[in-house]
């Protein structure tokens, strides 16, 4: 891997969230004109039941189906319990659907290939205490067998990425909230993933630290051109960040509908949140989410 | 922990046996019982035995058997525990033998170590390293199986094969308590070390002071057992000063907050 970062600007990876782009909408997947063979993820019949059999059998996610371009933002939204974090799950080969399949740029999940990154919520649970920053970003270096030096290379250069050039030998309990947080995207973001997969990842920090992070994840995405799945109970953050959302209904989850979210590549917390186009896509999907 | 100067900390820790010492030393100073005999006595007796005298000679063999068996006994319950782990049926199935043997008093078990191993030191260490496996094991089973699930979700995101799963994420994981149980292990050990010497032995600490008393030399009987004390001290503060060394995360992160394993 000797290719520089591709952290550091690359302005012409804006193009990619332009609305011209050719978008996969719902089951009509790629295969349009100048879209490449595979979508970077594609959702086919999701079906997904804990206990089968069992008196206490329970079906979290009913039939969901869309897929993902190369280069999206999607974010998916529902209501808390309408299967969110089993969704990705699946999507990200943790899980195996009872039904249905996911495929990851054409290849059917049977665990969590290579080139997926997973951002968990609760980063306090998936970084490891006993390992300093430097070394948690390390593990997926080691795992993939990276040599030492680029090793060494890559830990700086991505907590760079994220603002914390400073804390590698610190450990991550000594650390906030939000920069925990950021240590754990590091951490995915240290194996240049192809598609990164975030489970309401901004939900326990705080309403600043959320803003901060929302950005970062936008910058993040725009410099290494990276494929994007959030997951998120948050109306708001989905349309500040997506270009597509994918809108769940309640437990057990179907697909409710997918909306775009035409406001261009360039999205600033003020602005773009009291732009007119933002809020009447809050209004739709406020009325889409809000039981009645 | 923090704000109090290492002098304050240190007086803190040894005011209370330095009072309890001078009480003794008080108290007995004109004790003419000969179960109890004056301090002064005991420690001009220690110093004849076990500084001028060859009685420290009596530590080798105790100390041997003692490690021997403790870290053998250690490695059988982290290794056992970590397999009843990975296998729950073998959990199932072994688990009311486990409790069993657990609670079973370990020096009942002296006669049948003689039948098994004869008279020698094997039988000594054999002793130690049985009693100290249960506490290790089920420790370290508990600790393993309380390692939490998103850590195992994180590695498999990561990559992790099982082994690596293993080494980087259970066994760290569980250190907290696989430590806590090995230092219960070592306390068990300690105790098997003077019993195992007690019954049918000739040399070692617990033969020494065994053997004082029954010669009726009740002072020389006082010297053993202070230094069992010592010894004991020793080598608890040992195993805490290599614990909060090799687990300093651990205590960092519980002061500042708590982050679950």
């Amino acid at each position: 891997m000797s290719s520089p970062s591709p952290l550091p600007g690359s302005p012409d990876a804006n193009d990619l969230i332009g609305d011209g782009m050719t978008r996969t909408l719902g089951t009509a997947a790629a295969g349009g004109p100048g879209a490449q063979d595979h979508p970077v993820l594609d959702v086919q019949g999701l079906h997904k039941v804990f206990n089968a059999g069992r008196p206490d059998e329970r079906t979290a996610i009913d039939e969901v189906s869309f897929s993902i371009a190369k280069g999206e933002f999607v974010c998916v939204v529902g209501p808390s319990g309408a299967g969110k974090t089993t969704l990705l799950r699946c999507m990200s080969g943790l899980a195996a659907p009872s039904s249905g399949t996911v495929r990851f740029e054409g290849r059917e999940l049977t665990a969590v290939p290579d080139e997926v990154g997973v951002v968990f919520q609760d980063y306090g649970r998936s970084l490891f205490p006993w390992l300093t920053n430097g070394r948690n970003i390390d593990l997926p270096l080691r795992a993939r067998k990276v040599p030492r030096p680029d090793r060494e290379k890559r830990v700086q250069e991505v907590l760079e990425a994220v603002g914390l050039g400073h804390v590698e030998r610190q450990y991550p309990w000594q650390l906030s909230g939000g920069m925990q947080q950021r240590v754990a995207i590091a951490r995915t973001l240290s194996y240049r993933p192809d598609l990164l997969l975030m489970d309401e990842p901004f939900a326990s920090v705080d309403a600043q630290t959320r803003f901060d992070l929302e950005d970062l994840i936008l910058r993040v995405r725009r410099d290494a051109g990276i494929t994007v799945v959030l997951v998120t109970h948050d109306i708001d953050e989905a349309i500040y960040l997506a270009d597509r959302i994918v809108v769940l209904s309640g437990s057990p989850s179907r697909v409710r509908e997918i909306l775009d979210v035409p406001l261009g590549p360039d999205r600033d917390q003020l602005g773009t949140r009291s732009s007119e186009e933002f809020l009447a896509l809050r209004k739709h999907l406020l009325s889409l989410v809000m039981p009645r | 922990m923090t704000g109090r100067p290492r002098w304050a900390r240190l007086l803190l820790a040894v005011w209370l046996p330095v009072v309890l010492l001078a009480a003794w030393w008080v108290a007995s100073a004109t004790s003419d019982s000969p179960y109890f005999p004056p301090l002064a006595d005991i420690l001009d007796e220690f110093v004849d035995e076990w500084v001028l005298g060859d009685a420290k000679w009596q530590l080798l063999p105790s100390l041997r058997n003692l490690s021997v068996g403790f870290v053998g006994g250690s490695v059988l319950g982290v290794l056992g525990g970590a397999l009843l782990w990975r296998i729950p049926v073998l959990r199932r199935a072994t688990n009311p033998i486990v409790y069993f043997l657990y609670v079973l008093p370990a020096p009942a078990l002296l006669p049948a170590m003689i039948a098994l191993f004869g008279l020698g030191e094997i039988r000594q260490m054999a002793l130690i390293a049985f009693g100290a496996t249960w506490p290790a094991m089920l420790n370290t089973l508990d600790g393993m199986r309380g390692v939490d699930e998103v850590k195992f979700d994180t590695a498999r995101a990561m990559g992790f094969g099982s082994l690596r799963t293993v080494w980087q994420v259970v066994l760290p994981g569980a250190s907290p308590q696989i430590a806590a149980g090995l230092r219960a292990s070592l306390q068990v050990s300690i105790i098997l070390m003077v019993v195992s010497e007690m019954v049918a032995a000739e040399e070692g600490i617990g033969y020494f002071i065994l053997e004082a008393q029954t010669v009726f030399a009740i002072t020389t009987m006082w010297t053993g057992i202070l230094v069992l004390a010592v010894v004991g001290t020793a080598l608890n503060y040992a195993f805490m000063g290599l614990e909060r060394r090799m687990l300093a995360w651990h205590h960092g992160s519980r002061r500042i907050g708590g982050v679950p394993a």
